[in-house]
């Protein structure tokens, strides 16, 4: 079980979150302006890493709030969590992921 | 290859060294193939056998990162039944149902098939009236499928607790009497060994690490024992289907997830059929060896850790005993977990891909083993024939940019 820190509450059991998937896809600024491939794109396909992963998370039974986790998918470290609207903390390797 | 049968079983059993000759070879992999298969799950195997043998491709090969059926083939709790709602996945199910049914004669090879039916609980007034009318829509398809009422459900399993006296009651049920299960491990290595006696090349040990696409084709393989060229590859790796479609470029709708099961010690035959509940969310079967094998739903995460987390086996174990109140005391013995490719709509993808040469098979998410062999069946004749089968031709990536999803989420096993 992983042991998450809710930016509000701190740290709690995994099962009082829920997970919402990969964070920061953003909805298209022109949707008018868009082919059907790429709405697919925007609605459907997905990173999917084996690494690290940016993603969403709900602390459901909790404050209800929602908050980015950076997490590992091999090894399952909780690399940051950050609020909405904030990116992770830079890492220090010049690269933002 | 020498031929099981009751004689070679004799001959060996009396023999004073028995001469067992291997199942497969275990080759280098060669310079170049026509034809490569990533992945050698049951998927992939059986897309080489049957690429050999109803295509007449004979120079192929299938790269396994790790040991042959080690992913999800080997992982799985071998449900199989073909009682699908919509029309595309009802007959690609139903295809690999009947090739199940014919396996064990068709490979020489046991895969210890059971017919011995699959019961999907239902616990409200809602899911009965939506277990009717899929009961109805899959007879339609010509698929054996009915309804059981609760004194039914009770009289298939004596040991089920049908009291209206607990938060789900059991109403009744759908029963596929043609579903069952199958020796996991038998259906990859009968698939192997048919395959390497028609001339594929099995190469265990051997990971996939880049896909050399020149001028939107696809050229070769960079792997762990080296480079390998190829006019046709097909990637059928589960789990990891992202990871190697990115090697390609491409972006899959998929998400990968662990799905876990466990079984119990052995007790005496009290389960001689499948239970599956939706609405209670485990299912279990009992094994030859007498263990239950039970198995629920996937953690909410993506991870490739092949382990799952401590409090879905716990309501796993909660909505078991809901059904099976007189399995409180067994002892678990085992548990594991598998990676599985979950797409939106909880169907496959198994086709062409924008890179020439390149195809995907994929998206099997929790329920692909009971598709293995049709699966295999479709996509040997998509790579021989450059374009899918009727069978297969639905399930492109390409529905999801033209919209026509096919939405099995209702299908699942238990809701997943
Ligand atoms: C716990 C559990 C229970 C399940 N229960 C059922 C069930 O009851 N009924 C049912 O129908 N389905 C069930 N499933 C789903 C089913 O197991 C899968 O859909 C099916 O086995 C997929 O087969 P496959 O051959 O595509 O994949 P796999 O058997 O996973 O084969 C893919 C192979 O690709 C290899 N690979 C990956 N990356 C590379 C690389 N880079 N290079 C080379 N090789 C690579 C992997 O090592 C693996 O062996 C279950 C799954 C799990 C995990
Ligand atoms: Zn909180």
């Amino acid at each position: 079980m992983l042991l998450i820190s809710c930016p509000w509450c701190g740290q709690r059991d995994e099962s009082e979150f829920t997970c919402g998937g990969e964070a920061h896809i953003q909805r298209p600024p022109d949707p008018d302006a868009l082919s059907d491939p790429e709405w697919a794109d925007y609605l459907f396909m997905r990173t999917n890493p084996k690494g690290r992963h940016r993603e969403r998370w709900c602390h459901t039974h909790g404050c209800g709030r929602w908050f980015n986790v950076e997490r590992h998918t091999l090894t399952h470290d909780i690399i940051s969590v950050y609020r909405m609207g904030e990116g992770p903390a830079d890492d220090g390797d010049g690269d933002p992921s | 290859m020498t031929r099981y049968s009751i004689f070679s079983l004799a001959r060996n059993a009396l023999a004073h060294r028995p001469n067992w000759a291997r199942a497969w070879r275990s080759p280098d992999p060669r310079p170049a193939y026509d034809v490569v298969i990533v992945g050698g799950g049951g998927h992939g195997l059986a897309t080489a056998y049957y690429l050999a043998k109803e295509h007449g491709v004979s120079n192929i090969a299938v790269l396994e990162k790790g040991w042959l059926g080690g992913g999800n083939t080997g992982r799985n709790t071998t449900v199989i039944r073909s009682n699908y709602l919509w029309d595309e996945s009802a007959h690609l199910y139903e295809k690999a149902l009947q090739l199940y049914e014919g396996l064990s004669q068709e490979l020489n090879f046991n895969i210890m098939l059971s017919q011995r039916g699959v019961l999907n609980l239902v616990h409200n007034e809602h899911d009965l009236k939506e277990m009717s009318r899929r009961v109805r829509a899959i007879r339609l398809n010509g698929i054996d499928s009915e309804m059981l009422d609760r004194q039914a459900v009770k009289a298939e399993i004596p040991v089920i607790n049908i009291s209206p006296q607990v938060r789900y009651p059991i109403l009744g049920a759908s029963i596929q009497r043609r579903g069952g299960v199958a020796r996991h491990d038998a259906v990859a290595w009968g698939f192997a060994r048919a395959a390497d006696a028609r001339g594929v090349d099995i190469v265990q040990n051997c990971e996939v690490t880049g896909i050399d696409v020149a001028n939107g084709r696809v050229r070769g393989l960079q792997t762990s024992r080296g480079a390998i060229a190829a006019k046709q590859v097909g990637l059928v790796a589960a789990g990891h289907s992202s990871v190697l479609a990115a090697m390609a470029g491409l972006r899959l709708p998929i998400d990968s997830h662990p799905l876990q099961a466990l079984v119990s010690e052995p007790i005496k035959p009290v389960l001689d059929t499948v239970v599956m509940s939706n609405t209670v969310h485990v299912y279990l079967s009992q094994s030859d060896k007498g263990e239950l094998v039970i198995g629920a739903g996937i953690d909410g995460y993506n991870s490739y850790a092949q382990r799952g987390s401590f409090q879905i086996i716990e309501s796993q174990m909660g909505a078991l005993l809901e059904l099976f109140p007189s399995f409180s005391r067994l002892r678990m013995l085992r548990q594991w977990g598998g990676i599985v490719d979950v797409c939106p709509d909880a169907s496959p993808i198994v086709g062409k891909t924008p890179v020439e040469g390149l195809y995907l098979n994929c998206g099997w998410g929790t329920g692909g083993f009971k598709a293995t062999p049709g699966s295999g069946w479709a996509f040997a004749h998509t790579i021989a024939q450059d374009r899918p089968h009727a069978l297969n031709a639905p399930f492109t990536l390409e529905r999801f940019g033209t919209g026509a999803l096919i939405d099995e989420h209702g299908a699942a096993a238990v809701a997943h």
